[in-house]
C-alpha cells in the first residue's frame, strides 16, 4: 500500500506528462485528480493504522547508492510523523487538482500543468517518507524543480520567470548548507541512513568538527547547517525573498505549494531529525530566535500589501514562524499540529482568493473589490471560515494550533523563549488585523470598481467543493486531532517518530500555566484585530488613507518588505553581476578567447593576409625572390666553411 | 704576356662587355646581336682551352639555331621597341646588392680552388684532338646521356609544334579516310539528258 | 696543394682566371632577368648567357683537370640549353598571341 500512495502521483505525472497530448485536457485533469484521490484516501487509511492503531512500517523498494561506506536504497520510513504529512500533502494535492480543473480550463497546456502537480506531489512524498538523507535531498530538490516549474508557468510573462528564477536561486543558497551538512553527518556518522545516525548521535560523545580552525560542537554545526536549508525552503527571515514573488505562479500552485506543502518541508525536517536537534541547544536557540523574528517580520509587512495574494503569502510565511518557533522550543508535536491545521486553512484562503479573482476576471488588488458577500456568497462563507481559524477564533483548528504554540512560548524556559513570546503575541494581533483587513476591504462596503463587480460570478462546483472540503478541516480539525497531537494521546500517537530528551516536560509545562490571562491572551489580541481592521475599514474608511500619511517612513518602509530586496540588490546581486560581467568580457573575452580560438584564428588571419601580399602576380618579382633565396643559401655555406674560404 | 694570354683577356672583356650589353640594349635585336657576339667569344675562350670541338659546336648551335631563333621570334612579334617602361625602379639598389653579395660569394668560393689529390687526371700519351677525345667517351661510357639528350630534343621539338600549331578552318585540306571511303554511287549520278533541254 | 696545369704554365693564365669570368658573366645573367622591365625574351637570353657561363666552368675545369667529362657535360647541357630556348620562345609566342604584349609588367595573371 505504502509503494502505491508515493508512487500513483508519480504515475499521473508520467501519464499526463507524456500522453497529455493525445489524452486531451479533461482527460489528464481527470486522471491525474483521481490517481491522487486514491492516494488521498490510502493516506486517511495509513494515518488511522500508524497514528492510531501504531502499526509501523519499513519498505525498502530498490537498492541505490553501494559505494563502500555509502549505502542508501529507496526505501519509504512510516512512521506517525510521515504519516501525518502523508495526510496534508495528498489531501491538499487532491483538493487542489480538483480545484485545477475548474481554475485552468481557459489554458492551452493543462496537461502539462497537472503532470507538474503530480510530480510535486511525488517528489514531496518521497521527501516524507524517506529513510535516508539522500532520499530526502532528492524529494527536496526535486520539490524546488516543481516550485520553479510552476511559478514559471505562465513563461510569456517576464516576471514569472524572474520569480520562479528567484526562488530557485534563493532556495539553492538554502540548499548549500543543507548539503554541507549532509557532508558533514556522512564524514562524521559515515553513513546517511537514520536509523543509524540517530542512533549513533544519540551514543556520541560530543564529536567536534573543525571549522575555519575553530574546534566546533559537530552536532551544532551539522543542525545549523541543516537549518540553513530549512530557512530556505520555508521562506524564513532573511530567505524569505522568493515566496511573496513566487505569487506570480497559477493560485492552485500557490495553495499547494507556497501554503501547504512546499513551505513546510523545512519544518518537517527539523522535525524529523529531533534526534539530532534535541542534542544541540544553540541550534535550537537559534531555530527559534529565526523562527519568531519571521512570524514578527512578515505580518508586518503583510498588513500594508494590496494584492490579495501577496497578503496570504506574508501570512504564509509568519505562520511558518510560528511553527519554527515551537519547534525550536522543542514542542515539535505542537509546530507539527500547526502544520496541520495551517495546510487546510491557508490552502483554503489561497483557493478562496483564487475564486474571487476567477470571479473578478484576473483583478487581483484589493483597492479595486469590494462588496463581493452579495455577488459570491460562498466564496465569502469559505473565506470567512478560513479567516476565523487563521486569526484562532476559539475551537477552530487554528484556536487549537496557534494557542498552543504560544502557551508552550509562554511555558518555556529555554534562552530565546522570553523574544519569542512576545515576537508571537505582537504576530497574532497583526495576523487577525490584516486578515479581517482583507475580508473588509475585498467582501464588504460598496465596490470600488464597478465594472468587475457587475460580472463578478460564483466559480463552478469543481472549484467550489474543495474549497468546502478544506472548510472542513480548517474548522473541525483542531477539535478531533488535538487530542492525539498535543494532548493526553500524545505518547501514543507519536511513540518513536519525535524524539524527546527526558528532560524535556515542555508540553505537560505548557498545559500547566495557571494564569487565566495567558490563556485568553491569544483571543483578546484576535480581537483586537478585528476591532482595529472593523474600525479602520468599516466604520471610518478615512483612517487607512488618513495612517499612511502621518505615517509615510513607516508605511514605506513596511510596503517595501523592510527594504529586503533593495539591500540585496545593493549587496549580493550588484557586485556579483559586476564580477560576472568582468570575468566574462574581460576574462572570457579578451583572455580565453583572445589567447585562445578567437586570438589564433585572428593571428592565423592576420599572417595569411601578409603572406598573401607576396604573390603579386608579377613574374619577375617571383624571380627576384628565387634569386635572393639563391643568394641566402650560397651564403648560408660560405659562412659554414668561411674557414676554408679566405684561405687565399 | 703571352700571345695565349692577350687572347684571354681580349675575349674576357668582349665576352664580359657583350653580355652587358645584351641585358641593357635598348632595342631586342640589338640584344641578341649582343648575344651572339658574347658566344663567338666564348667559342674563342674554349679554343683557347683546347677544346676546339666543343667552341665550333657552340658557334653552330647556339649562335646558328638558337640565336637565329631568338631573332626570328622578335622580329615576328611586334614589339613596340622604343618604349621604356617606367617600372618600379626601387628594386634596383636591392638588386644590385644581391648580385654583388652574389658575384663576391662566387669569386671567394673560385679564388680557393684546391683539386683534391686524385681528381687531376694524367695527360694522355699521344695528344688527340677534342673530337676525338669526346668521341671516345661518348659512345661507349656516356651512351645513355647521348641517347637521353637526343630525346630531349625530341621532346623539345614535339612540345614547340604542339604549344604554337593552329588548326586554321579556312585551309584546305585532305581528308584521306574520307577519300578512300567514297562509294561510287556518292560520286557519280547518271542522268537522262533529253535533246536540248539540259539538266535541271 | 694545386700542381701547375701545363695551360697554366703555357699561357700564364690560372684556372681562377676563368672562373672568375664565368661567375661575372653568371651575374649579368642574374641581373638581367629582374633588372629588364622591356620585355620576355630579354629575360630568355639571360637564362641563355648564365648557361653559357656554367659551360666555361664546365671546359675550364676539364681542362685544367685532364677530364674529358666535364665537356661531356658542357654538350649535354648545350643541347638542354637549345631545347630550353625552343620551347620557351614557343611559350612567348602564344602569350603574345593572346595577350598581345610581352612587356614584363603586364605578366601578373598569378596574382594570389
Amino acid at each position: 500500500m505504502y509503494p502505491a500512495i508515493v508512487l500513483m502521483p508519480l504515475a499521473g505525472a508520467i501519464i499526463a506528462g507524456f500522453f497529455g497530448r493525445i489524452l486531451g485536457d479533461r482527460v489528464s485533469g481527470i486522471l491525474t485528480s483521481m490517481l491522487l484521490l486514491a492516494s488521498a484516501v490510502l493516506s486517511w487509511y495509513a494515518f488511522y493504522k500508524v497514528g492510531i492503531q501504531g502499526e509501523e512500517a519499513r519498505v525498502v523498494l530498490m537498492p541505490w547508492i553501494g559505494v563502500g561506506d555509502l549505502q542508501t536504497s529507496w526505501s519509504l520510513r512510516i512512521d506517525t510523523l510521515t504519516a501525518v504529512m502523508l495526510v496534508v500533502v495528498n489531501t491538499v494535492s487532491c483538493v487542489v487538482h480538483f480545484y485545477s480543473i475548474g481554475y485552468m480550463h481557459d489554458d492551452d497546456r493543462q496537461p502539462l500543468f497537472f503532470a507538474e502537480l503530480s510530480l510535486f506531489t511525488f517528489a514531496m512524498l518521497s521527501l516524507v517518507t524517506a529513510n535516508n538523507f539522500v532520499q530526502l535531498f532528492f524529494g527536496w530538490e526535486g520539490v524546488g524543480l516543481a516550485s520553479y516549474l510552476l511559478i514559471g508557468f505562465w513563461y510569456h510573462r517576464p516576471s514569472a520567470n524572474s520569480a520562479a528564477i528567484k526562488a530557485f536561486v534563493v532556495n539553492r543558497i538554502g540548499d548549500f548548507g543543507f548539503a554541507l551538512g549532509i557532508f558533514a553527518i556522512y564524514f562524521l556518522f559515515h553513513d546517511v541512513n537514520f536509523d543509524t545516525v540517530f542512533e549513533a548521535a544519540r551514543h556520541a560523545n560530543s564529536p567536534t568538527l573543525n571549522v575555519f580552525g575553530y574546534q566546533a560542537d559537530a552536532l551544532t554545526v551539522i543542525c545549523l547547517l541543516l537549518f540553513m536549508g530549512a530557512m530556505g525552503k520555508s521562506a524564513q527571515f532573511m530567505l524569505h525573498t522568493w515566496l511573496p514573488d513566487a505569487m506570480e505562479g497559477p493560485t492552485p500552485v500557490s495553495a499547494l505549494i507556497h501554503a501547504a506543502t512546499m513551505v513546510t518541508a523545512g519544518v518537517f525536517m527539523v522535525a524529523r531529525l529531533s534526534p539530532l536537534f534535541e542534542l544541540s541547544p544553540t541550534a535550537l536557540w537559534v531555530v527559534t530566535l529565526v523562527g519568531a523574528t519571521t512570524a514578527f517580520f512578515a505580518a508586518t509587512v503583510g498588513v500594508a500589501q494590496n494584492d490579495i495574494k501577496r497578503v496570504i503569502a506574508y501570512s504564509t510565511c509568519s505562520q511558518l514562524g510560528y511553527m519554527f518557533a515551537a519547534l525550536g522550543l522543542r514542542a515539535y508535536s505542537a509546530g507539527i499540529f500547526h502544520l496541520f491545521t495551517h495546510a487546510f486553512f491557508k490552502a483554503l484562503l489561497f483557493l478562496g482568493a483564487g475564486s474571487v479573482i476567477h470571479a473578478l476576471h484576473g483583478e487581483q488588488d484589493l483597492r479595486k473589490m469590494g462588496g463581493l458577500r452579495t455577488a459570491i456568497p460562498f466564496t465569502f462563507m469559505m473565506m470567512l471560515a478560513g479567516t476565523l481559524a487563521l486569526t484562532g477564533f476559539p475551537y477552530t483548528a487554528g484556536y487549537f494550533s496557534k494557542d498552543a504554540i504560544i502557551e508552550v512560548a509562554h511555558a518555556s524556559h529555554a534562552p530565546g523563549a522570553e523574544y519569542a513570546f512576545w515576537a508571537l503575541i505582537v504576530a497574532a494581533f497583526l495576523t487577525s488585523f490584516y486578515s479581517w483587513r482583507l475580508v473588509f476591504m475585498a467582501f464588504f462596503g460598496t465596490p470600488r470598481d464597478e465594472h468587475a463587480f457587475e460580472h463578478a460570478h460564483e466559480s463552478p462546483p469543481v472549484m467550489t467543493i474543495p474549497l468546502l472540503v478544506l472548510a472542513i478541516g480548517a474548522i473541525g480539525a483542531g477539535l478531533g486531532f488535538a487530542h492525539y497531537f498535543i494532548d493526553e494521546g500524545y505518547a501514543h500517537f507519536w511513540r518513536a517518530s519525535l524524539f524527546t530528551l527526558p528532560d524535556n516536560t515542555i508540553l505537560s509545562d505548557s498545559h500547566a500555566v495557571e494564569s487565566l490571562l495567558m490563556k485568553w491572551l491569544p483571543t483578546l489580541m484576535m480581537l483586537g484585530g478585528f476591532v482595529l481592521a472593523y474600525a479602520a475599514y468599516i466604520a471610518v474608511p478615512s483612517l487607512p488613507a488618513w495612517t499612511v500619511r502621518t505615517f509615510k517612513p513607516i508605511h514605506a518602509f513596511l510596503y517595501n518588505k523592510w527594504y529586503f530586496d533593495e539591500i540585496y540588490d545593493w549587496i549580493f546581486v550588484r557586485p556579483l553581476r559586476f564580477i560576472a560581467r568582468m570575468l566574462w568580457v574581460y576574462g572570457d573575452g579578451a583572455i580565453i578567447d583572445g589567447l585562445g580560438p578567437d586570438g589564433i584564428s585572428a593571428r592565423v588571419a592576420g599572417l595569411a593576409k601578409r603572406a598573401v601580399r607576396f604573390q603579386t602576380g608579377y613574374v619577375y618579382q617571383y624571380a627576384f625572390v628565387m634569386l635572393i633565396g639563391v643568394t641566402a643559401l650560397v651564403s648560408y655555406f660560405a659562412f659554414l666553411f668561411r674557414g676554408a674560404l679566405f684561405k687565399l | 704576356m703571352t700571345i695565349a694570354g692577350f687572347f684571354f683577356y681580349l675575349f674576357s672583356l668582349i665576352l664580359v662587355a657583350s653580355g652587358s650589353l645584351v641585358i641593357t640594349a635598348r632595342s631586342p635585336v640589338h640584344s641578341v646581336l649582343f648575344l651572339i657576339l658574347a658566344f663567338f667569344n666564348a667559342a674563342g675562350l674554349f679554343v683557347l682551352l683546347g677544346a676546339e670541338f666543343l667552341a665550333m659546336i657552340l658557334v653552330i648551335v647556339y649562335v646558328g639555331a638558337v640565336a637565329v631563333l631568338f631573332l626570328f621570334v622578335v622580329m615576328m612579334l611586334d614589339v613596340d621597341f622604343s618604349e621604356l617602361r617606367k617600372g618600379s625602379a626601387r628594386y634596383v639598389p636591392l638588386g644590385l646588392l644581391v648580385g654583388a653579395i652574389l658575384l663576391f660569394e662566387l669569386l671567394a668560393v673560385s679564388a680557393t680552388f684546391i683539386s683534391a689529390p686524385g681528381a687531376i687526371q694524367p695527360l694522355a700519351a699521344q695528344p688527340i684532338s677534342n673530337a676525338a677525345a669526346i668521341g671516345a667517351v661518348l659512345y661507349t661510357k656516356y651512351v645513355y646521356y647521348f641517347e637521353q639528350s637526343g630525346a630531349v630534343l625530341l621532346v623539345a621539338m614535339i612540345g614547340a609544334i604542339v604549344l604554337t600549331l593552329r588548326h586554321k578552318r579556312t585551309a584546305k585540306r585532305q581528308d584521306v579516310a574520307a577519300q578512300v571511303g567514297r562509294r561510287r554511287e556518292d560520286a557519280i549520278e547518271v542522268v537522262q539528258v533529253e535533246t536540248g533541254k539540259g539538266i535541271s | 696543394m694545386n700542381a701547375i696545369s701545363p695551360i697554366e704554365a703555357a699561357t700564364g693564365i690560372t684556372l681562377q682566371h676563368y672562373l672568375g669570368v664565368a661567375a661575372v658573366l653568371f651575374t649579368l645573367g642574374v641581373f638581367g632577368i629582374f633588372l629588364n622591365r622591356k620585355n620576355v625574351i630579354v629575360i630568355l637570353m639571360s637564362v641563355e648567357l648564365m648557361l653559357l657561363a656554367v659551360n666555361i666552368n664546365l671546359v675550364a675545369m676539364s681542362a685544367f683537370l685532364n677530364d674529358i667529362t666535364g665537356q661531356i657535360f658542357a654538350l649535354i647541357v648545350l643541347t638542354v640549353a637549345a631545347a630550353e630556348a625552343a620551347i620557351g620562345l614557343a611559350i612567348v609566342v602564344i602569350y603574345f598571341r593572346n595577350r598581345g604584349s610581352i612587356a614584363v609588367d603586364d605578366i601578373n595573371s598569378m596574382r594570389g
